[in-house]
């Protein structure tokens, strides 16, 4: 491990660098694949290239890159067309049109194949690394091709990023503002076979369409921004290149492009769960969050009950107390009053009594305020029944933030009473209490 | 009153069969004009053809004269809010700043004047506070006024709106409609794709009325009659009554008036 890590072969570190570029130009060309939603088109350009490369094998009788290149990308140019009609003038749907070319390319590709390896020319040998991809079978010379194409690639994708961004987002809009749309979505599908084209060498034709959208859709979990989106993309498919660079490194006999998907896949796994806001973790914690807050204004809302009961703040309450005022769960009750005890709300009183603190004290009235500004609200301005709004009330009070509150306070001028003669607490009074 | 759109002849098919037939209509420039009909009377395809974005099968568009490809500058157009996925990673900014894009700069950097004239226009419609959100973190109402703004950041002339009202809440319309009047009384054109017939005799100077064929067009008073009205809606007798009780309980008038800009 250490020995690849160091990259003192110079061997080694070619091909790393060109797997590394493979993997992040098809990343980013991919992000855009994505956006516009063409997966699996860029599935079935994968498959359907297989056929071209093997008869610009058969034709030439030889594996130079180009070669092969040109013919990957004329069959994948021919697949997109075949695609295209068949969606837009037959009466197929576009899914079908795509699984129908994918199948019918990629057997076409299989039977060349096997046709080629029968035919025992001495050249064949590597060229069913194209179905699953191996990066260190590759030649000097293929390295530099597929890496100077994987570069003028990125460089077209930043040079027309803002025009690929609007034909992507709104092509109608960029068609009224008399952009090219055609010609920009051709050089985009120009682009995308391409990418296709030389990513296979790192991961093979059917697994392809994962090294394209995998990194993107991983890419999405973490951030709103399409230009961060492509740099995490980017990112992803380096990691990946490397990846894969050093399992072929390190066990030659292992096929590059399954693991390299492999580790895609982990790293969108990895995204869909511990992503900020849109990931599984965050959303856990969201609502774990929630219900601590609700559980905690709850109580402190018994407290401010018992109180009002008994018309001053009450010194100390016992557990009882509040499970009468509430029908609280064991639980959620003791795991409260200890939360509420370390924010330092509530003193502890010995055994099974406590007292609110004065933020303590505070924070009870807020909440008790924001319940009955709240049923004031529905009752009054939506015209609830005040024997309805109880329920309602109960969730609201705790997702009203103090610009809400600003507003609802505004908004029913500084109500004195709720819809059920119950004083409203405020911070500061009004004005003092008359009695 | 010079002439902003017209079309002659405008036939337009989709898989052959005809949404627009024989299309031929005038409207001048500097007013708010109303296009009007039911659902799939070919108002949005009306938009997009105009547009270019649709091929007719025959006939032609001149706007302001001139084919639209000589005018595209002046043109801006606001299409339907449905027809672009908003769960789309660009910011509020960033749609407001596609209306500074040009043709003939496809690559570079938009400039800084660029970038004031977009943030101009969002604070115009009021999304300058939500410049950096997410634009699927807003309101259907804020996503509508967001291709409202891209619109006022292009500077045109003539402003081709569909259905920009859709799913706005009063408020946001009465602002959006401010807008427009000052927008007319800057001698700009504006032609709306609208569906409320309560509140299109309000809005508009200029109607166009469609379903498949032109029921008519012309000033809101010629236009906006029990008569064509019931030619255009048709079976919907019930809206139709509703507003023909307007229209009576308003005192407007239900009669024609001779009428010679009409093209024949
Ligand atoms: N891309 C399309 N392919 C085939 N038919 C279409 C297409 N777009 C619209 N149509 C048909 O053309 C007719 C006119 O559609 P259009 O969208 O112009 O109506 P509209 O007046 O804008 O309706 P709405 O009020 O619902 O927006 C409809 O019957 C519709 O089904
Ligand atoms: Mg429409």
């Amino acid at each position: 491990m250490s020995d690849f890590f160091t990259f003192s072969d110079p061997n080694v570190r070619l091909v790393t660098a060109g797997t590394i570029l493979l993997g992040m130009s098809a990343a980013i060309v991919g992000t855009f694949t994505f956006l516009r939603k063409r997966a699996l088109v860029g599935d079935a350009i994968a498959h359907a290239i297989l056929p071209g490369v093997c008869l610009s094998f058969i034709i030439t009788g030889e594996k130079h890159p180009v070669y092969l290149l040109v013919g990957a990308v004329l069959a994948g140019w021919v697949s997109l067309l075949v695609m295209d009609y068949l969606s837009s003038r037959t009466k197929l749907s576009t899914d079908t049109a795509i699984g129908a070319v994918l199948s019918v390319f990629f057997g076409a590709g299989i039977l060349l194949l096997t046709s080629i390896q029968h035919s025992s020319s001495a050249n064949q040998a590597g060229l069913d690394q194209f179905l699953f991809g191996k990066a260190a079978a590759m030649t000097r010379q293929d390295i530099w091709v597929f890496s100077g194409v994987a570069v003028v690639l990125l460089g077209l994708v930043l040079a027309f990023f803002r025009s690929f961004k609007l034909i992507s987002f709104d092509p109608a809009f960029a068609k009224s503002i008399g952009l090219p749309v055609r010609r920009l979505e051709f050089l985009l599908s120009t682009i995308t076979v391409l990418a296709v084209a030389t990513g296979i060498q790192a991961v093979g034709v059917v697994l392809m369409a994962a090294l394209l959208i995998t990194p993107a859709a991983a890419a999405r979990f973490w951030t709103d921004r399409i230009q961060v989106m492509v740099l995490l993309a980017a990112a992803f498919g380096l990691l990946s290149g490397l990846f894969g660079s050093w399992i072929s490194y390190t066990a030659p006999s292992m096929p590059t492009g399954p693991w390299i998907v492999v580790l895609l896949s982990l790293i969108a796994v990895v995204s869909v769960v511990v992503a900020p806001q849109r990931g599984i973790w965050a959303r856990l914690r969201l609502q774990r969050g929630n219900a601590r807050k609700i559980r905690q204004e709850n109580i402190l809302k018994a407290f401010y009950g018992i109180g009002e009961a008994a018309d001053a703040p009450v010194a100390t309450v016992t557990v009882e107390a509040l499970r009468q005022q509430r029908p609280f769960e064991d639980r959620a009750l003791e795991l409260g009053l200890w939360e509420l005890a370390r924010k330092g709300l509530l003193h502890r009183h010995g055994a099974g009594t406590y007292a609110l603190t004065p933020t303590g004290l505070r924070e009870s009235r807020r909440v008790v305020r924001l319940h009955r500004l709240w049923e004031l609200y529905l009752t009054e301005r939506m015209n609830y029944a005040a024997d309805h709004v109880h329920n309602t009330a109960e969730a609201i009070e705790h997702v009203i933030t103090p610009e809400v509150e600003a507003a609802l306070l505004k908004e029913l001028d500084h109500p004195i009473l709720d819809p059920h003669d119950a004083v409203i607490p405020y911070q500061n009074p009004p004005k003092p209490s008359a009695s | 009153m010079k002439t902003a759109i017209e079309t002659h002849n405008l036939t337009v098919a989709y898989n052959r069969r005809p949404v627009l037939w024989d299309i031929d209509f005038q409207v001048p420039e500097g007013q708010l004009i109303g296009v009007l009909g039911p659902n799939g009377s070919g108002k949005t395809t009306l938009l997009k053809s105009v547009m270019g974005l649709v091929q007719p099968s025959s006939g032609y568009v001149r706007l302001f004269g001139q084919s639209l490809d000589e005018v595209r500058s002046r043109i801006s157009y606001v299409p339907q809010r449905e027809s672009v996925d908003w769960n789309f990673p660009i910011s509020v900014r960033e749609v407001a700043l596609m209306g500074r894009y040009r043709k003939d700069k496809l690559l570079g950097r938009l400039s800084r004047e660029d970038h004031r004239l977009a943030d101009e226009a969002l604070e115009k419609v009021g999304m300058l506070p939500f410049a950096d959100r997410q634009i699927a973190q807003l309101s259907g109402g804020q996503q509508q006024r967001v291709f409202v703004a891209r619109a006022l950041a292009q500077q045109a002339d003539l402003y081709l709106m569909d259905e920009p009202f859709a799913g706005v809440d009063a408020a946001s319309e009465e602002a959006i409609l401010t807008l427009l009047q000052d927008m007319k009384q800057a001698g700009k054109t504006v032609l709306i794709v609208h569906h409320d017939l309560h509140t299109a005799h309000q809005f508009f100077d200029w109607m166009v009325l469609l379903n498949t064929r032109l029921i008519k067009c012309g000033p809101t008073p010629a236009v906006f009659t029990t008569e064509y009205l019931r030619q255009a809606y048709g079976g919907q007798l019930t809206i139709l009554s509703q507003v023909a009780d307007l229209v009576k309980a308003r005192d407007f008038p239900v009669r024609e008036r001779s009428f010679k800009d009409q093209p024949k």
